[in-house]
């Protein structure tokens, strides 16, 4: 499904457009790109493409107002550019409704795996019941959890911790989202919630909790369930 | 002082030479001159002041007197007037210069009449002439009158030939001051024509004038004396010419006068006398005033300040001396300072007094006098009237009337101690006298000489008139009883003349060790004080101690005089006082209560003076609001100086810990500047390297070479992108921008996202010897990564890539360490701390690196209210610990609620 896929890149920088067109059409991309908010929003409703890259430090316009516009009328995937120290300008994006983000500076292989994953959760897919990555399996229909195909015990929360994260596999959720789904709105800003309870199912299901592969902290922001590759 | 050959006295040409820049400097002075009113000097000055703005001169009028001339008036009009200050004394309005407006006119001449006019009370200055002197000093020119009457010396003289005394004087310094002197000459029969014709005065005050100050006689000697002075400047300026032009004429004589002052009006007159003879000889002179232990009277000490502002007015220096020996003294000084002439007034007892004291001032000075000549100058008659305490004679320690009536007590009891031996012991009655002469010795010890002289003469007599043969009677009959007697008084006498002595040199040396104690005390005081509140609030205190008086100490800063500090016994000042103050300090010079200018302040202000510049100002305030004597005086100015010089020290201080934190600063922005362009120039050579040489068509070819070469551009993009952060960071840290994000963290999710970011550790053995239940720590997550990152990234960049790197955690009740360790070859222990240091690199190791890591993990950690320290591991290698406090715990977690 990548190949052919139309992807809107819009930063006001020459040479990074630059490169993300040559990787990205190497990669059987069609790219088209913007340098502005304002011709962003207007290539977006006149191109209908299938993913939105966009830098978050644009000339004309704050990156967020882009997004929050775009999002008034489309959920087409946007994957947000931003830079390191600005972890509360990622929530606020994500929790707007940006899919996920790439820190500048970034590899495009980064980038590029984000991309496949906003798309492919953005399609409506025949979902498995069975969940595989790596040592752990999840059989979603009869809610057991394998590890090196041992059952193990987890608690009816831990279960459905890991089920919201297989849910959005590969995509980065905020802490607030995290807490909403799967404790209740008004738990959204007990963070050591989470702490608490990644923690709980690092131990159980990571081959060494302390260096995880599966799950894996978004520092600041919140966690991600890593992609098969 | 040396010059009896033709050779230019240097000394006397650099200060001709100073004379004649700082006159370029100033405003000009130009007195028109004249021998009495009447003569046309306010006449001569307007026309003067017309012709002058007729060639386009900027001349103003700053005060001109008319006294109703109809002609004078006439000349005012058509000149600039600056309206006169009007200030009101008890109902009257009088008018005065307004100095300031003068001043911010700035014009290029201004006319003031009547240079000796004294101002109104609530005036800046007492007398005119030092208003003129501020214009002058402010490089305005000024054109003034004045009477040849007015000046200091020749008021006596002006004085006995009118007989009319001169209220207002002014110095004779003046004259040298003045650039111009324009004489208004006329002569006496010319003047009294004047007169008649009411053009002087108005015609009811004629008559009495024709026949009293303007009679023929009079006026001529007025003439000469205006004339004689005009010559006398004329010759002062030509000597000073031929002595900047160095022509050879004749130079000054290298005399040098001195004259004895104190409180008698006789003082003046020889003041005068002796500035007369001085300036005649071109000689430098001085007036010199022995303090004894003699407390003058009130009176006297007013009348010895006017004799000593007197003479210092008059241009001569005064010396100080304390000696109850005042001839001694004045010898003594004059040897010191190299007299050739001291002038002396005639003496005024009898010559029966003068054995008595064991002769006159004057004779015992011509006897200690060696190669220096005494002048003898006679007295007046007028100052017989006042009363003449013999100050500057042999000083005595005036016994107060109670002491003779203790004299009176003892004497008594010598009488009956006398007749107690006499019946009981039945003594001979000479052997009484020498009782009684031990009871007369004894009262000269404890009581004082003129009591002892008391009771010596009444126990004389009493011994003549109890004990000598005929008995009860006053005569003497056997010679050695007369013998006796006189010796006895004789005895008592001299012993009582001795043991006074004894006791004034004693209270004497007292005096002075209080004196010298008082000043190491203040010296020792403020040489260790800490901080400039400490030195001023010692200086306050000790001041206000010994002259009983309340004080208060103005600093400066670059804007100026500043309010004074709030110490503790500071004297408060008033907006009003703040400008004396100011005032002061800008003109260097004292002011405030007892002294010529803004005399109407509440204290005395004087300028914290060093060599170099005005630190300050002090005021103070005596409780007995009087003024000081000149002792405590010259006592306060010692005080002054030596605090004007800690004040100075402290501020080189303040100055020199600027100038080392200064370069301090430079040093570090030297070494950023060094590390970092190495830092950044080494990745960006890297990738320029690198991409051009696959640009080139021969290295492209090559797959490997090519692959090779843009991993080493990545990783100089990563290297950068390292640099970068930590310089951003760096600079958060500093500027204290640093906001933290306060929430419950796990340590072993921080660490693990830490490890991810480090491209240098992926490659090495990293132990995690973490405890599985660690409690959740309350930090911001981001920078406690930020911390292990750069922990991290010391330890694999400065250990051998084989050696493992182990990370640690343990609990010790409330606090958690945290320990990165390596198995490299760990750190000198002295500079176990100064890794932290910024930009600190241990010597010796590879490059690479900025040195900003260890410190900014310090900073975070600070920031987070934690310590990060270094230790070395005994078995080799370093140990980086981080020891946060786990003050609270996190709310217990729930199960989340099903449907």
């Amino acid at each position: 499904m990548t190949s052919g896929a139309h992807l809107l890149v819009v930063d006001d920088e020459l040479q990074i457009r630059r490169f993300l067109r040559i990787s990205l059409e190497a990669h059987g991309y069609r790219v088209d790109e913007v340098e502005t908010g304002a011709e962003a929003i207007r290539k977006v409703a006149q191109l209908r493409p299938d993913l939105v890259i966009l830098d978050m430090e644009l000339p004309d316009m704050d990156g967020l107002t882009v997004l929050k516009s775009l999002r008034e009328w489309t959920s087409t995937p946007v994957i947000i550019l931003s830079v390191r120290d600005s972890d509360q300008d990622k929530i606020l994006a994500l929790d707007a409704g940006a899919d996920d983000y790439v820190t500048k500076p970034f590899s495009v292989d980064e980038l590029m795996a984000r991309i496949r994953v906003a798309q492919r959760h953005s399609i409506p897919q025949e979902t498995s019941p069975i969940f595989t990555h790596g040592r752990l399996s999840v059989d979603l229909v009869a809610r057991t959890v394998k590890v090196d195909g041992e059952i193990i015990k987890l608690t009816p929360t831990e279960y459905a911790l890991l089920r919201y994260m297989i849910q959005y596999a590969g995509k980065v959720i905020t802490h607030r989202q995290i807490l909403r789904e799967v404790w209740g709105i008004e738990y959204m800003n007990e963070t050591h919630y989470l702490r608490v309870y990644f923690a709980q199912l690092r131990q159980k299901i990571e081959e060494n909790p302390a260096m995880p592969q599966i799950l894996l902290t978004e520092s600041g922001v919140g966690y991600r369930l890593s992609q098969i590759t | 002082m040396d010059t009896n050959d033709n050779r230019p006295d240097p000394d006397a040409l650099l200060m001709a030479i100073q004379k004649q820049t700082a006159t370029q400097e100033r405003g000009n002075l130009k007195i028109f001159l004249g021998m009495s009113a009447g003569v046309g000097k306010t006449y001569t000055m307007l026309g003067s002041a017309h012709q002058f703005k007729a060639e386009g001169g900027d001349v103003v009028v700053g005060y001109i007197e008319t006294h109703k001339r109809p002609e004078t008036d006439a000349l005012l009009v058509g000149l600039e007037i600056i309206p006169p200050l009007q200030i009101d004394y008890r109902g009257a309005m009088l008018r005065e210069v307004d100095i300031d407006a003068i001043l911010a006119r700035k014009p290029h001449v201004v006319l003031i009449d009547e240079l000796a006019h004294t101002n109104a009370q609530g005036s800046r200055h007492t007398k005119r002439y030092q208003d003129v002197l501020d214009l002058i000093e402010a490089g305005v020119d000024v054109w003034t009158t004045v009477n040849v009457q007015h000046f200091e010396s020749r008021a006596d003289a002006v004085r006995q030939i009118t007989g009319i005394t001169i209220q207002e004087t002014i110095p004779d310094s003046l004259l040298d001051f003045a650039n111009e002197i324009e004489l208004i000459d006329l002569s006496p029969q010319d003047l009294r024509k004047r007169l008649s014709e009411g053009k002087v005065y108005t015609s009811e005050r004629i008559d009495a004038a024709m026949n009293n100050f303007f009679r023929v006689g009079n006026l001529t000697a007025l003439r000469e004396m205006a004339l004689r002075l005009t010559a006398e400047h004329v010759d002062h300026k030509l000597q000073d010419y031929m002595q900047i032009k160095r022509i050879a004429g004749p130079w000054k004589s290298g005399e040098r006068l001195m004259v004895a002052v104190g409180s008698s009006p006789f003082s003046e007159r020889l003041i005068r006398w002796t500035r007369r003879v001085a300036y005649n000889l071109e000689a430098e002179w001085l007036a010199v005033y022995i303090e004894t232990t003699n407390p003058p009277t009130p009176e006297d000490k007013k009348r010895l300040a006017r004799n000593i502002t007197l003479a210092r007015s008059l241009g001569a220096e005064i010396v100080m001396g304390r000696d109850d020996n005042i001839p001694q003294a004045i010898i003594k000084i004059a040897q010191q300072r190299n007299v050739s002439q001291i002038v002396i007034g005639k003496p005024q007892h009898t010559p029966l007094q003068s054995i008595l004291r064991g002769g006159s001032l004057v004779d015992k000075i011509i006897r200690m006098s060696g190669e220096i000549d005494i002048l003898v100058v006679t007295g007046d008659e007028g100052a017989s009237e006042t009363s003449h305490r013999p100050i500057l004679l042999n000083p005595e320690f005036r016994s107060k009337r109670h002491h003779y009536l203790w004299a009176v007590v003892a004497f008594i009891f010598i009488m009956a101690l006398d007749f107690v031996i006499y019946n009981l012991f039945l003594l001979d009655y000479q052997a009484l006298a020498l009782i009684d002469l031990f009871g007369v010795l004894l009262v000269a010890t404890y009581i004082g000489r003129g009591p002892a002289v008391l009771v010596a003469t009444l126990s004389a007599l009493w011994w003549n008139f109890f004990f000598t043969t005929p008995r009860f009677t006053l005569q003497i009959e056997q010679t050695q009883d007369l013998i006796l007697f006189i010796l006895y008084f004789a005895i008592a006498i001299f012993t009582g003349n001795l043991t006074a002595r004894l006791r004034q040199q004693e209270k004497r040396a007292q005096y002075n060790e209080e004196r010298t104690k008082a000043l190491y005390r203040l010296a020792h005081e403020t040489a260790t004080a800490i901080d400039m509140n400490d030195v001023l609030q010692t200086a306050i205190d000790q001041i206000s101690r010994v002259f009983d008086a309340d004080i208060a100490i103005l600093l400066t800063d670059e804007d100026g005089l500043r309010q004074p500090v709030n110490l503790t016994n500071t004297m408060p000042i008033s907006e009003k006082e703040f400008g004396v103050a100011h005032w002061v300090y800008t003109h260097k010079k004292p002011a405030g209560r007892f002294t010529d200018t803004l005399s109407l302040a509440s204290a005395q202000y004087m300028p914290l003076l060093t060599p170099t510049r005005v630190v300050g100002v002090i005021g103070i305030r005596t409780h007995r609001d009087e003024r000081l004597s000149f002792d405590q005086e010259s006592l306060l100015e010692t005080f002054i100086s030596q605090i004007a010089l800690v004040i100075e020290r402290e501020l080189l201080d303040e100055s020199a810990e600027q100038s080392a934190m200064l370069r301090e600063s430079e040093r570090l922005y030297t070494t950023l500047l060094n590390s970092i362009s190495h830092e950044l120039r080494t990745p960006i050579a890297t990738i320029k390297g690198a991409s051009s040489s696959l640009l080139n068509h021969a290295t492209n070819d090559n797959i490997q070479n090519r692959t090779q070469l843009i991993h080493d551009i990545e990783d100089s993009a990563d290297r950068l992108n390292r640099l970068v952060e930590n310089l951003l960071d760096m600079s958060r840290l500093e500027s204290g921008r640093l906001s933290l994000k306060w929430d419950w963290c796990d340590l072993t999710d921080i660490i693990g996202v830490a490890l991810k970011q480090l491209s240098e550790c992926q490659s090495r053995d990293i132990q995690l010897d973490l405890p599985i239940q660690l409690p959740l720590i309350y930090m911001d997550f981001g920078l406690m990564v930020q911390i292990f990152v750069n922990l991290l990234d010391n330890a694999c960049r400065y250990t051998p890539p084989d050696k493992p790197i182990r990370i640690t955690a343990s609990q010790y009740q409330k606090q958690l360490h945290v320990s990165v360790i390596d198995k490299g070859t760990g750190i000198p222990p002295e500079l176990l701390d100064r890794v932290f240091d910024k930009f600190y690199r241990l010597p010796n190791t590879v490059t690479g690196g900025t040195g900003l890591g260890l410190s900014i993990s310090r900073g975070l950690a600070e920031a987070h209210k934690a310590t990060l320290k270094a230790e070395n591991m005994p078995e080799g290698g370093a140990k980086f610990t981080l020891i946060l406090s786990l003050l609270q715990s996190p709310p217990p977690v729930q199960e989340a609620k099903y449907d």
